[in-house]
C-alpha cells in the first residue's frame, strides 16, 4: 500500500487516534505520554510536507472517503492553499508542542498533563480536518472539534481562564450555529454539500435571496470564530489567561484556519464576482476590517498585560487578512495569504516569549520586563526580531506581506484602509519600542527577584527556530508566492 | 555605461558587520582587541571603497546582485559615482571617529562600550548599503536598519533624558519612514511597476500630475533623516547621545543618508524634466530655504553647545537639499561638495564639543569663556570648523556656497541668493561669539586652572579633521573630478 | 399572510432561535445562558429537519417489491443524518459548558455572572 496516497486522511486520523491512545498510555506508562505526543505531531509535519510536495508536483489531491463518489460521499480536496496552510498549522503545532514541555509544568497540574496533550492533539485534528475537507458540513464538524478542544484548553489555564472559556463557549457556539445555518440555506437551494459541486451549482442561483442569506450567515459565523472586531470579545480574555503554550498554539493557528475558511467560502464556494461585483459584501468587509485594524490598534496601546496586548494585536492582524482577501486584486490576496504564514510565526513566537517570561518571573505585566536583557539575552533578541517583524521593518518577514497589502490597497484605491494599515504599523512600533526600551535601557530596581538565567533549552529552541524563520522567510517570499500562492489565486484575479 | 560585476560593494558592507560580530564576542574584558577590530574594520572598509575608485573614475559602474525576494523587491547593489562619493566620505570619517570614540569612551569611562561599538559598526554597514543601493527598496531596507541600529547609540546613557531623546528620535524617523516613505515607494511601484533608480527619472510624465506631486511630497516627508523642517526636531533630541555618535551619525551617516536619499529621489526617481514641469523643484527649494533660515535663528538661542551644532546641522543639510532642488548642474555640484565640506566641518565641531566635555564636563556655551587659553588646539579646530560652516575662504564650506550661488543664478531662482546671504550672516552670528568668548574673554573664577587639552586620542582626530577642512579647500580637484562625473552621470550632458 | 402561514416552520425556528439568543446574551445566570444555547441549537435542528419534510411523503425505506422508485414519495433523509451529527456536536458542547460551569461554581460559589465579575474586580 502506498502510504503517500492516503496522507490526506492520515493527517486527520493519526492525531485523532493518538489523542485517545494518549489517555490509555497515561495509565500504562505516564512518561511516554509526552514523547508520543511530540512524535505524533512530528509525523503530521512530515505528512503535511509530503502533501505539499504532492500538490506542487502532481496537482490537486482529491481523496474520496470510503470510496464514495462525491457529491454523495465526503471528499477531501487539497489544493495549494490547503497544503500551504497544513504545513503552517502542523509546523506550528509541532514547534509549540516542543515548547510546551517545560512551559506547562508551571501552569498545569502534573496529573492533568496527559489530558492536556490529548486535547491539544484533538485541537490539531480539528484544524487539520477543517483544512483538508471539501465538504461544508464536514467542515462544521471539524470546526466544532477544534473549538471544543480550544474551550477545554483555555479552561485549563489560570483561575480567570474558566470564565474566559465560558464566554468563548457562548460566542463560539453562536458562531458555529450561524455557520450551520448558512450550510442549511445552501443545502435547501442546492441539495448539495460538496464544495466543488456547489461551485458548479451556485452560479445559477446568485439572484436568489437565500444564497445571499447563506453567505451572510457564513461570514458572521466565521467572523465570530476569527474574532473580527467587534465580534472579538472572547479572544483577549481567552488568550490572556490560557496556558502560554495554548495561547501560542491557538493564536498561531486557530484564527488563521478561520481566515482560510473565509477564503474558501468567499472565493471557492462562490465565485469572486459574487462577493465583489454582485453584492456589496466585499465592500462591507473592507470597511469592517479597516475599523477592526483601527480599533484593535487603539485598544492595544492601552494594555498593561503583555499577553493581552498581543491578543489585540492579533485582532488587528486578522483585520489585515480579511482586508487583503476582500480587496479583490492579486496583490491584496497574495498579501493576505502570505500574512497567514508570517502572522502565524510572529504571533506564535511572541506568545511563546510571553510564556517564557512568565515562566521565569511569574508576571505578564509589561512593567516587569525591565532589564530582562541581562538575564535572558537570547529570548530578548528573539523578541526584538519578532517585534520588528510585527512593525513591518524590512527585511523581516512581516514587511513583505504588509508590502503586498499596501500595494493592493493603493492599486484598488482604498486610501483610508491604507492609512489604517500604516496606522497600525505605527502603533505596533509604539507598543514594541516601549517594551524594548524597558528591556534594554531600564535598570531593574529589585534585583533580588531576578536572579535567574535563560530559559530551559526546550523552550529556547522553539523560540529561536521561529525567530530564524521570521528572519529567513522574508527572503523566500517570492519563492513562496511563485510556487504556492500563485496557484491559489481565485479566478479572475 | 560599462558595468562590472564585482563583490566589492558587498565586501565594503560586510566588513563592518563582521567586525560588529567580532566586537560582540570579544567583549569588555579584551578591550584592546575589541578596539583593534573597530579600527581594522574601518581601515579595511575604506580601502575596499577606495579600490573601487579607479573603475568608477573611468565611468564604469560596479554591480552586485544579491537576492531577488519577489519580482519587484530585489536586493541589488550598484556603485555609481554618487554612491561611491558618499561611501568614501562616510568610511573615511569612520576611521577618524573610531580613534576618537576610543579616546572619548575611555576618557569618560562610559558603560556598555561593547554595545556601543557593535551598533556603531552595524550602522556603518547599513550606511554603505544605502550608498550602494541600486533601487529604492534596497535603500529603504537599510535606511530602516540605520534607524534601528542607531537607537541604542542615542539611548546609550540610559538616563531618563537619554531615553526620552531616543524615543523622540525613533518616533520621528520610524513613523515617517513607515507612514510616508513606504507609501511613496508603493506609489512609485504602482505608477511605474519598477523600483530601480534610473538616470533621468523612473517616473514618466504621462501620469497624473497630482499623483506625482503627492508621491514627491510623501518622499520629502518620509526621508526625515534629511531633517527638513518641520520634521527636524529628532536631530536636536538625539544630541543626548555621546559626542562621537553625534559626530559621526548626526554629521555624517544618518543625516547624510537622508540628503543622499533625497538626491536619489530627486534625480533618479523623478528626474529633472519631470520636476521642472511640475514646478516641484521650486517647492522643495522654498522648503529648504525656510529650513536654512529658521534653523539658524533657532540655533542663535541655544546655550547648549551640542544643541547649537544640531540646529546648525539642520540648517546646513538644507543647503544640500537646496542644491538638489535647484536642478541645475552647478547647484548639484555645490550640493554634493557640501556633503563632504559639511561632513568635515561639522565633525570637527562635534569633536571639539566632545573634547571640551571630556576635559571639563562643560556643555554650555556660556561656560566657555576663556577656554581657548587652556585648550588652544581644540578651540583653534573649532574656529576652523565654524569658519568653514560660515563659508569663508580658505575653508571647504566656501566652495560649496560658491557653486550653490552659481546654481541659483543658473536656474533663475534669485531668492536663493538672498537666503544664502542671510544664512551666512546668521551662521556668523551664532558661531563667532563662541570663538570670541573662548579666546578673548577671561574665565570666571579661574575655573579652568589645571585643565589641559583632552586626551591625545581625542585631540588628534579633532585637529586632523580641521586640517583636512583646510586641505579640501586647497585641493578640491581630488573631489571635483568625481563630482563632475556625478553631475555628468546624473544630469546626462 | 401566505408567507407567514405557508412557511410557519421557518417562523417557529426563528422565534425559538431568538429566544435562545436572548437568553445567551441577556441572562446573567450561567445555567440560563447554557439553556439558551441549547434552545438556540435546537432551533437550528428544527430548521434542518423541517426542510426535509414533504407533504404526503413517507420515510425513505425501500421496499423490495416496489420497482419504480419515485423520489417525490420519500422525505429527504440527509438533513436527519446531518442533524444526528449536529446533535452529537451540541451534546459535547453542552457537556464542556457544564464542566466549565462546575469549575466556575467551585471557584466562586455562585453562578451569577455579575457576582463573579464583582468578585474578580475586588480581587484586583
Amino acid at each position: 500500500m502506498n502510504l503517500s496516497e492516503h496522507s490526506s486522511i492520515l493527517i486527520v486520523v493519526i492525531p485523532l487516534i493518538a489523542s485517545f491512545v494518549n489517555i490509555f498510555l497515561n495509565f500504562l506508562q505516564r512518561k511516554l505520554c509526552y514523547p508520543f505526543f511530540v512524535l505524533v505531531l512530528g509525523i503530521c509535519v512530515a505528512l503535511s510536507i509530503d502533501i505539499l510536495y504532492q500538490v506542487i508536483n502532481f496537482g490537486i489531491i482529491r481523496y474520496r472517503l470510503g470510496g464514495w463518489m462525491p457529491p454523495w460521499g465526503i471528499e477531501y480536496v487539497i489544493d495549494h492553499l490547503n497544503a500551504y496552510l497544513l504545513v503552517i498549522v502542523s509546523s506550528m503545532s509541532f514547534i509549540v508542542a516542543i515548547y510546551s514541555k517545560e512551559s506547562v509544568k508551571k501552569e498545569i497540574p502534573k496529573s492533568k498533563l496527559p489530558y492536556f496533550y490529548s486535547t491539544y492533539l484533538l485541537l490539531a485534528t480539528g484544524l487539520f480536518g477543517i483544512t483538508v475537507t471539501g465538504d461544508i458540513f464536514n467542515l462544521y464538524v471539524f470546526l466544532e472539534i477544534a473549538s471544543l478542544s480550544a474551550y477545554a484548553l483555555v479552561a485549563i489555564g489560570e483561575k480567570r481562564s474558566v470564565l474566559a472559556s465560558f464566554h468563548y463557549i457562548i460566542m463560539g457556539t453562536i458562531g458555529a450555529c450561524f455557520y450551520l445555518l448558512g450550510v442549511g440555506y445552501i443545502y435547501i437551494i442546492t441539495g448539495s454539500l460538496n464544495i466543488s459541486d456547489l461551485t458548479r451549482l451556485l452560479p445559477s442561483l446568485y439572484e436568489s435571496k437565500v444564497t445571499l442569506t447563506a453567505l451572510a450567515f457564513f461570514i458572521v459565523g466565521i467572523g465570530i470564530k476569527i474574532a473580527l472586531f467587534p465580534l472579538h470579545r472572547w479572544l483577549p480574555d481567552s488568550y490572556t489567561f490560557a496556558p502560554s503554550a495554548v495561547s501560542a498554539f491557538a493564536s498561531a493557528t486557530v484564527t488563521k484556519v478561520g481566515i482560510y475558511v473565509l477564503i474558501r467560502i468567499s472565493f471557492t464556494l462562490f465565485e469572486p464576482r459574487f462577493l465583489i461585483e454582485m453584492t456589496p459584501l466585499s465592500n462591507i468587509l473592507i470597511w469592517w476590517s479597516t475599523i477592526a485594524i483601527f480599533f484593535g490598534s487603539l485598544i492595544a496601546i492601552g494594555q498593561k498585560d503583555f499577553k493581552r496586548t498581543l491578543s489585540y494585536i492579533l485582532i488587528t492582524e486578522i483585520g489585515y487578512m480579511v482586508f487583503g482577501i476582500n480587496i479583490g486584486n492579486k496583490e491584496g490576496f497574495i498579501g493576505a495569504v502570505l500574512h497567514i504564514l508570517n502572522d502565524s510565526l510572529m504571533i506564535g513566537c511572541l506568545f511563546m516569549i510571553a510564556g517564557g517570561v512568565f515562566y521565569r518571573i511569574g508576571s505578564r505585566n509589561i512593567e516587569d520586563f525591565k532589564g530582562l536583557n541581562r538575564n535572558m539575552p537570547i529570548t530578548m533578541a528573539s523578541f526584538t526580531i519578532a517585534a520588528l517583524s510585527m512593525i513591518g521593518i524590512p527585511p523581516t518577514a512581516g514587511f513583505f506581506s504588509k508590502w503586498y497589502l499596501i500595494v493592493g490597497a493603493i492599486k484598488a484605491g482604498y486610501l483610508v484602509s491604507t492609512a489604517a494599515l500604516i496606522f497600525s504599523s505605527l502603533v505596533n512600533a509604539l507598543i514594541f519600542f516601549r517594551i524594548l526600551e524597558k528591556i534594554y535601557f531600564t535598570k531593574n530596581d529589585n534585583t533580588f527577584m531576578y536572579n535567574f538565567r535563560e530559559l530551559p533549552i526546550s523552550m529556547m529552541i522553539p523560540i529561536v527556530i521561529t525567530t530564524l524563520a521570521i528572519l529567513m522567510i522574508g527572503f523566500y517570499s517570492g519563492e513562496i508566492i511563485s510556487s504556492v500562492i500563485r496557484f491559489s489565486l481565485p479566478k479572475g484575479f | 555605461m560599462e558595468t562590472i560585476i564585482s563583490i566589492k560593494p558587498i565586501l565594503a558592507i560586510t566588513v563592518s558587520a563582521l567586525s560588529a560580530f567580532l566586537i560582540a564576542i570579544t567583549g569588555e574584558k579584551l578591550r584592546n582587541l575589541r578596539e583593534t577590530w573597530s579600527i581594522l574594520a574601518s581601515i579595511l572598509k575604506f580601502l575596499v571603497v577606495v579600490s573601487m575608485l579607479p573603475d568608477i573614475l573611468c565611468g564604469k559602474v560596479i554591480e552586485y546582485y544579491l537576492f531577488k525576494i519577489t519580482s519587484e523587491l530585489i536586493l541589488h547593489f550598484r556603485v555609481d559615482a554618487l554612491g561611491l562619493f558618499f561611501a568614501m566620505t562616510a568610511s573615511f570619517l569612520w576611521i577618524i571617529t573610531s580613534f576618537y570614540s576610543i579616546g572619548y569612551m575611555r576618557g569618560l569611562n562610559e558603560h556598555k562600550q561593547t554595545r556601543y561599538f557593535v551598533y556603531f559598526a552595524i550602522t556603518l554597514s547599513a550606511t554603505m548599503a544605502v550608498a550602494f543601493s541600486a533601487n529604492i527598496f534596497t535603500a529603504f531596507v537599510f535606511y530602516e536598519i540605520i534607524t534601528i541600529a542607531t537607537y541604542p547609540l542615542v539611548a546609550h546613557k540610559e538616563t531618563e533624558e537619554a531615553k526620552k531623546g531616543a524615543r523622540k528620535y525613533l518616533a520621528y524617523l520610524l513613523s515617517t519612514s513607515v507612514a510616508f516613505q513606504l507609501t511613496a515607494i508603493v506609489f512609485t511601484y504602482c505608477l511605474s511597476g519598477n523600483l530601480y533608480f534610473s538616470k533621468g527619472g523612473l517616473l514618466s510624465s504621462d501620469i497624473s500630475s497630482s499623483l506625482l506631486t503627492i508621491t514627491f511630497l510623501l518622499y520629502i516627508a518620509g526621508i526625515t533623516k534629511a531633517a527638513i523642517m518641520p520634521l527636524h526636531s529628532w536631530l536636536p533630541a538625539a544630541m543626548v547621545a555621546p559626542t562621537p555618535v553625534s559626530a559621526l551619525l548626526h554629521a555624517v551617516a544618518v543625516v547624510k543618508t537622508g540628503v543622499f536619499m533625497i538626491i536619489r529621489v530627486v534625480f533618479y526617481i523623478f528626474g529633472v524634466d519631470l520636476l521642472k514641469s511640475l514646478n516641484l523643484g521650486t517647492v522643495l527649494a522654498v522648503v529648504a530655504s525656510f529650513t536654512i533660515v529658521a534653523a539658524s535663528v533657532i540655533a542663535l538661542r541655544q546655550d547648549n553647545l551640542k544643541l547649537r551644532l544640531a540646529y546648525s546641522t539642520v540648517s546646513q543639510l538644507s543647503y544640500i537639499v537646496l542644491g538638489a532642488a535647484l536642478l541645475s548642474p552647478s547647484a548639484l555640484k555645490g550640493s554634493i561638495f557640501h556633503i563632504v565640506a559639511h561632513a568635515f566641518g561639522k565633525i570637527t565641531l562635534f569633536f571639539t564639543a566632545g573634547a571640551i566635555y571630556v576635559a571639563t564636563r562643560k556643555t554650555k556655551i556660556s561656560e566657555l569663556d576663556g577656554i581657548g587659553k587652556r585648550m588652544p588646539l581644540t578651540m583653534a579646530s573649532f574656529t576652523v570648523g565654524a569658519v568653514s560652516m560660515i563659508g569663508v575662504p580658505p575653508f571647504a564650506g566656501f566652495i560649496s556656497k560658491w557653486y550653490l550661488s552659481v546654481g541659483a543664478i543658473e536656474s533663475d531662482e534669485l531668492f536663493v541668493l538672498v537666503i544664502l546671504a542671510i544664512s551666512t550672516i546668521l551662521n556668523a552670528c551664532y558661531f563667532m561669539p563662541i570663538v570670541y568668548a573662548a579666546f578673548m574673554k577671561e574665565s570666571k573664577n579661574n575655573e579652568y586652572n589645571g585643565i589641559n587639552e583632552a586626551p591625545i586620542l581625542v585631540l588628534i582626530p579633532t585637529v586632523l579633521t580641521a586640517v583636512l577642512t583646510l586641505l579640501i579647500f586647497l585641493y578640491p580637484d581630488l573631489f571635483m573630478k568625481l563630482i563632475m562625473l556625478i553631475v555628468n552621470q546624473t544630469l546626462g550632458g | 399572510m401566505e408567507t407567514v402561514i405557508g412557511k410557519y416552520n421557518y417562523w417557529i425556528y426563528i422565534a425559538l432561535m431568538m429566544i435562545g439568543f436572548y437568553a445567551m446574551i441577556a441572562k446573567r445566570n450561567l445555567v440560563k445562558k447554557i439553556v439558551g444555547m441549547n434552545i438556540f441549537q435546537t432551533a437550528i435542528i428544527l430548521f434542518f429537519i423541517s426542510t426535509a419534510y414533504k407533504k404526503d411523503a413517507t420515510i425513505p425505506i425501500l421496499i423490495k417489491s416496489q420497482e419504480v422508485i419515485d423520489p417525490a414519495q420519500y422525505i429527504n433523509p440527509l438533513p436527519h443524518v446531518l442533524m444526528l451529527t449536529a446533535i452529537v456536536v451540541m451534546v459535547s458542547t453542552f457537556g464542556v459548558a457544564l464542566a466549565v460551569i462546575m469549575m466556575l461554581y467551585n471557584q466562586y460559589k455562585t453562578l451569577d455572572e455579575d457576582e463573579i465579575i464583582e468578585i474578580l474586580r475586588k480581587k484586583k
